[in-house]
């Protein structure tokens, strides 16, 4: 009888992702080393190779500002747009080449290579038309299963000048070799808590892990672990996931740029909010039914006092129309609001989303006017054309003095025609 | 990530109908069977691949070629550099666009311009093609 051939995955993680968008258009950048803040500029959430050694994931920005400069270290604020554009480009590279692919995070997606002869040739072609393409260096991981490939992947970018950031751990002496010099901690899908209880059962490499009874960690943790376990023993637990359904509820939240005390400003802040996810809304096409509005103060200072509160509002009928959820959203804010403190952050969250047809017309219920829906087209195709908040509710403001800090923000290189890199012809 | 902030290029592109009429009520239209595709710049110029980049020119070095400054040039990613292309690239890290010559042993950046004078690729600068360009768009200023 013929058995059915294992599987072959691969794992294509962009290295350094964040900082590797900046150097594309910054090639006077490819020596010096870089870090990524959080929104508000407030901690670093990513580093170049060459920074890893001086600054630590998290660290506050105003705490570590002059040692980064004496260390010649140069920081950026987040450019979204960026980094989700070549993310774009990188994951459209990697689905023209492969016929299956899961797109798992934004720098990272999974791929299907059963069935490729030479999967590690694969996997270097990978890699480099990215790189020529894009500009972005890549680390491919191949293996039987999924959470395999993911230490392949790992042990690729470790030992990057032997490997050349590709490895095929489909042999049992290679993957032998990286499970036995891994420790548990490294494995996908083991966090912190599980390390200490499995440290404390002896296990204390990947190796330990594979080799442990996959029926008595379910019984003492999960089926996750259980399937970890048998992933890293050559089993396939774990397929490439279906593409994500329309999202179910849709949120806008973020922190303010400063505190805020009054509501004319926090009213501004929500009718923006309100902007974005009724596009994100309108773009998966979808209607909703339910607003749930919250704002809360800082909670980590001891010296201010804390307050958070939501609500929910019900609409008259499904909508995307973002007059009439505007108008909800600010009622709703005024329930909620209390004077007297230093509100931080604000939140929109869409409920209750339908798909057109899922809600059946009811003879007597209201719909929403069929020029409702005209008016909102025309408002995506302007701000489509002419860029997002070009058309926006009075509501809205333009510059916000209470927006985001992003202070050291690089260009929007791919997606603004008013700041394309510039090339000079002198 | 979308691309719906890019202005004028949107998402789609602008699409030109090759023609527009009205269903007629009564006799059906003789053309409906000879309609065509509509034309989009953005396949024309292949902006939506994801190896080619929109980048500003700026200087008037490639005037002979019809190179301006202001003009926005299309950058191929995937094309291989050769001798007689027009590229983006980068010398000591400075991005810059010239006709790259390949003279015997030397790699030359070329200029369209005699006010420039051809610049060499001398032991110890660095080169990289960034990438090649296809097309450049020039507005009239209308």
């Amino acid at each position: 009888m013929a058995t059915k051939p294992a599987p072959v995955f691969a794992l294509i993680d962009c290295n350094s992702f964040y900082a590797s968008c900046e150097r594309v258009f910054r090639p006077d950048l490819a020596k010096v080393p870089i870090v990524v803040l959080s929104n508000n500029d407030g901690c670093v959430i990513a580093r170049s190779y060459d920074a890893k050694p001086h600054v630590k994931m998290g660290e506050p920005y105003f705490q570590i500002k002059d040692r980064l400069e004496q260390l010649g270290i140069v920081a950026f604020s987040s450019n979204y747009a960026l980094y989700g554009d070549m993310s774009e480009r990188v994951m459209s590279l990697i689905e023209a080449m492969l016929p299956a692919v899961e797109v798992y995070s934004i720098d990272e997606s999974f791929a299907d290579l059963s069935g490729i002869l030479d999967a590690t040739a694969m996997g270097r072609q990978l890699r480099s038309r990215i790189l020529q393409c894009t500009g972005i260096p890549v680390g491919v991981g191949i293996a039987h299963t999924k959470t395999l490939a993911k230490l392949a992947n790992h042990t690729a970018k470790r030992l990057q000048a032997h490997t050349g950031g590709v490895v095929n751990l489909c042999g049992d002496h290679e993957r032998d070799w990286v499970l036995r010099n891994t420790a548990v901690s490294e494995v996908w899908g083991v966090g912190r808590r599980m390390t200490v209880h499995l440290e404390g059962m002896g296990i204390r490499t990947a190796m330990d892990l594979a080799k442990a009874d996959p029926w008595s960690l379910r019984k003492k943790f999960s089926v996750v672990i259980e399937k970890t376990a048998r992933e890293l023993n050559g089993t396939s637990c774990l397929g490439l996931d279906e593409p994500d359904p329309p999202k179910q509820e849709i949120c806008c939240s973020r922190m303010f740029g400063k505190r805020l005390t009054e509501l004319a400003p926090i009213k501004e802040a929500v009718a923006t909010y309100m902007m974005r996810a009724s596009e994100k809304l309108r773009a998966q096409k979808s209607y909703c039914k339910k607003v749930r509005v919250s704002i809360r103060t800082g909670m980590f200072n001891p010296d201010e006092v804390k307050y958070a509160k939501g609500v929910v509002v019900t609409l008259p009928y499904p909508t995307d129309d973002v007059r009439l959820l505007t108008k909800a959203a600010v009622d709703a804010l005024e329930h909620v609001f209390q004077p007297g403190f230093r509100y931080s952050k604000a939140e929109v969250m869409l409920l209750d989303l339908r798909q057109p047809g899922e809600f059946s017309d009811d003879l007597f219920a209201v719909n929403q006017p069929a020029e409702a829906s005209r008016v909102m087209a025309v408002l995506d195709a302007i701000n489509g054309r002419w860029g997002r908040g070009t058309l926006r509710a009075a509501s809205v403001p333009g510059k916000p003095d209470w927006g985001m800090r992003r202070d050291m923000m690089s260009q929007s290189y791919t997606t603004r025609v008013d700041q394309l890199w510039q090339v000079s012809c002198k | 990530m979308s691309f719906t902030s890019l202005g004028p290029i949107a998402e789609d592109g602008v699409r030109l109908p090759l023609c527009s009429f009205k269903v007629p009520a009564g006799f059906p239209s003789p053309a409906a069977d000879h309609i065509e595709k509509e034309i989009s710049l953005d396949e024309l110029l292949g902006i939506r691949a994801p190896h080619v980049y929109l980048v500003r020119i700026d200087g008037d070095s490639m005037q002979g070629v019809g190179i301006y400054s202001g003009d926005l040039a299309v950058v191929d990613r995937a094309i291989e550099p050769g001798h007689g292309h027009v590229v983006v690239a980068l010398l000591n890290n400075d991005p810059i666009c010239k006709r790259l010559c390949l003279r015997g042993k030397s790699v030359v950046l070329q200029s369209e311009n005699p006010r420039y004078p051809d610049r060499y690729v001398l032991e110890g600068d660095e080169l990289t093609v960034w990438g090649v360009i296809t097309y450049t768009v020039r507005s009239h200023g209308h």
